[in-house]
């Protein structure tokens, strides 16, 4: 690690602000430019849009390129390869991989999703079944994945696959980079309970993936998986938010608005969970304190679980205290939305929606299992499928 | 003592009107007709309300009915909770139909207990049967109404309007004919029960209940209304644990069934006993008001606030124990949610009615 400081960093933006003004530069070549001068990621290796600085030290730069009213690079429209894709190419991939890929990733001119999930796969990913058998220097993929969010504006696919039916579900996984342009890759909308299609089945027909674009070695795919899916639980981590930031001030505000809705249970109800959003925040609060202190604790399964059990109970709330309104909804209308947004739709799309919380990345069950046995160290349930080959697992 | 099992007889009629509601309302059939031009299915209305003779059931023969009773009302409401079928019954044979017949109408309540005409009792759907007589609506000395009445169910496809209204000499309910009225049909929460807004402008009207019987008679209405709506989240909530045991059955994960998993078989066992007590308080909701005994608005309001949690509960568990297919779109498990979500609001939330409940067994509030 570099002894770049603060203020080496302040100058480094300044020299990137002063070549390339935000007001007069095109958004995709300040983007690049930012790229290249290592303030991407400061923590990234030189050369990969980082400094190999400390990474306490990104707020640095963001602070001060919002001041300069530089761009973003859209980081919730590009989410999966940010928070997923690029560090597991950047554990895993070759030097040609990072090269290739990091870049557009970064500046969000090529979107990435994640082809893990499939419809017998959910919460026990690895017993996942899409195929991939090799062919010379190439392998070809057949299966289904599920789940997949902006799998249609996505360029790029990081890929779970099973290459080795033949030992136990956690061995015979091998990793790919899927371009979601190839011969054989069909992507179709999911319609979800909301009216919405959020997220995509894709189908993999055939799909021949060169060896190039596999990340780790042949088998060990579950090895890379796990380097992914730890980066998912701390994006979804998320950022410090304010006192009644989120659903519960929208709820708050509705019952200042409106004294007419008022009941005496109604308004036990909302203090109720009032003090458990403040409490959830400030249980977040601390959990980014003791990832800055470098001493990342257990709680991050507590909080999603947390977090999914909040907004549901807030949001069924909300439609209660909606009378007459709580009967009605916004629009059903198929809509193919890049991002989830929460606020800016009604209060029963804000429950339907949120019933997804408690399933999306780690069910409340599967993450009540997690503090059980990894956190409390109770003992596992008795595992049955882990000595078997996958292709004699019942399904 | 009341009755709170089911008689041959309603376990007769249980099992026709399944058949019937497999054959033609089956999930993909609902489905489809929610994205239709015609969500309601009013063939099968015609089936059930005119050929089965279910809309005038608890009607007596003498005015067109079949000299049943809510107690197979209910049982009828069980079996459409169980398949989300999309038939105007609880505003037509349930809220309006009792409306008339507590009114002392007979000029209209043939036409609906038959089948031949739908109804809808003009109130908001949310409006709790303790709420006292619903404003919004103003006769003159001509009978002509005028106002607005937001969130009625079943109003889209209704012949007639049954409209409490504020009349010269105290409150009245009057009868309009669906041309004298303005419907605009709005986006529902549930997909499978229609409502719309009804406008009035200086509407021709006939008057069915005057000051002495109208308040009696909305009253009346809103306590079937909410007590036989606790045997349709009854059957919903069956629904629901059916489906969802016969899902954790069948759906492997780590190498086993999922049903399996102690954790959620205990949670199933949970919603098994809350169903169980659901049930009680719905048949002895439906065995009061078909007796008339005076324990009707304690029967109702103990069943009302116990089966819309059971049912919201039920439906919240399908979704999440379905796990992904319980978000889509294709699976059942949606519609079921929504129905539970807006029946808890209709007629009175649970919270209302433990607050009813208070004045009724002397616990007052602190």
């Amino acid at each position: 690690m570099s002894t770049l400081t603060a203020d080496d960093l302040r100058a480094r933006v300044a020299d990137l602000l002063a070549a390339h003004p935000p007001q007069s530069t095109d958004r995709l070549e300040f983007l690049r430019a930012r790229f290249d001068a290592g303030l991407a990621w400061v923590h990234y290796p030189q050369g990969l849009g980082g400094l190999d600085a400390p990474r306490e030290l990104q707020n640095v730069v963001e602070a001060e390129l919002a001041e300069a009213g530089a761009p973003d690079n859209n980081p919730r429209r590009i989410g999966i390869g940010l928070g997923m894709a690029a560090p597991t190419i950047l554990r895993f991939g070759t030097d040609e991989q990072k090269k290739r890929y990091l870049r557009p990733l970064w500046t969000g001119e090529e979107v990435w999703c994640q082809l893990f999930s499939e419809p017998g796969a959910g919460s026990d990913l690895a017993a996942l079944g899409t195929r991939a058998v090799r062919d010379g220097d190439e392998w070809v993929v057949t299966g289904q994945k599920v789940w997949t969010s902006v799998a249609h504006i996505a360029r790029f696919a990081i890929l779970v696959t099973r290459t080795d039916p033949d030992v136990p579900k956690h061995q015979g996984m091998t990793y790919f980079i899927c371009d979601m342009t190839d011969p054989g890759v069909e992507v179709r909308p999911l319609r979800q309970l909301t009216g919405e299609a959020e997220f995509n089945e894709v189908f993999l027909s055939g799909v021949r993936i060169p060896d190039a674009n596999r990340l780790g070695a042949v088998g060990e795919g579950w090895k890379v998986a796990q380097t992914t899916l730890m980066n998912e639980r701390v994006a979804i981590g998320g950022n410090a938010i304010p006192r009644e930031g989120g659903l519960i001030g929208m709820v708050a505000r509705t019952w200042r608005d409106r004294p007419e809705l008022r009941t005496p249970e109604l308004h036990d109800r909302l203090l109720k969970l009032w003090v458990q959003a403040e409490a959830a925040r400030l249980a977040g609060q601390r959990l980014r304190q003791q990832l800055a202190v470098g001493a990342p604790g257990p709680e991050g399964s507590a909080m999603k679980l947390a977090f999914a059990n909040l907004q549901q109970a807030l949001t069924g709330l909300e439609i209660e205290l909606s009378g007459e309104d709580g009967l009605r909804y916004d629009d059903w209308t198929l809509r193919r939305p890049e991002k989830v947004d929460m606020l800016g739709r009604g209060p029963g799309y804000r429950y339907l929606r949120a019933k997804g919380n408690s399933i999306e990345g780690g069910t409340s069950e599967v993450l009540r299992n997690i503090i059980s046995e990894r956190v409390l160290g109770l003992p596992s349930e008795p595992r049955v499928d882990k000595d078997v080959a996958w292709k004699d697992l019942p399904r | 003592m009341s009755d709170l099992l089911y008689s041959e007889v309603e376990e007769d009629l249980r099992a026709s009107v399944r058949d019937l509601l497999a054959d033609q309302a089956g999930f993909s059939a609902v489905l489809a007709r929610t994205e239709s031009a015609e969500p309601y299915d009013l063939k099968l209305w015609r089936t059930l309300a005119a050929d089965l003779g279910l809309a005038g059931l608890a009607v007596p023969e003498s005015l067109g009915g079949q000299g049943a009773s809510y107690r197979e009302v209910a049982v009828v409401l069980e079996e459409l909770g169980r398949s989300v079928a999309p038939v105007p019954f609880l505003g037509s044979a349930v809220l309006a139909t009792a409306a008339l017949q507590a009114a002392g109408d007979e000029e209209l309540l043939p036409r609906l207990a038959g089948g031949e005409l739908i109804g809808a009792l003009a109130v908001p759907l949310t409006l709790a049967p303790d709420a006292g007589f619903p404003g919004g609506v103003e006769a003159n000395t001509e009978g002509a109404l005028s106002g607005t009445i937001r969130t009625v169910a079943d109003a889209p496809v209704a012949d007639v309007l049954i409209v409490p209204a504020a009349g010269p000499d105290g409150p009245g309910l009057y009868a309009v004919e669906k041309t004298a009225a303005t419907i605009t049909e709005v986006v529902s929460l549930d997909l499978t029960r229609r409502l719309a807004d009804v406008t009035l402008d200086n509407a021709s009207s006939r008057l069915l209940a005057g000051p002495d019987r109208a308040a009696a008679a909305v009253r009346r209405a809103l306590l079937a209304g909410a007590g036989l709506l606790a045997s349709e989240q009854v059957g919903l909530a069956q629904w629901c644990l059916d489906e969802t045991v016969a899902y954790l059955k069948q759906r492997y994960q780590f190498g086993r069934p999922v049903g399996s998993f102690q954790a959620l078989k205990h949670r199933l066992a949970d919603l098994y006993l809350e169903i169980v007590s659901a049930r009680a308080t719905a048949r002895y909701a439906a065995d009061a008001l078909a007796n008339d005994i005076e324990d009707v608005p304690v029967a109702v309001a103990v069943a009302a606030s116990t089966c819309s949690a059971v049912a919201l509960h039920a439906a919240e568990e399908t979704v999440q124990l379905h796990g992904g297919i319980g978000m889509t779109w294709e699976h059942p498990a949606h519609l079921y949610l929504k129905r539970a979500k807006s029946d808890e609001l209709a007629l009175g939330t649970p919270g209302r009615h433990r607050a009813a409940l208070a004045g009724l067994v002397n616990l007052p509030p602190a």
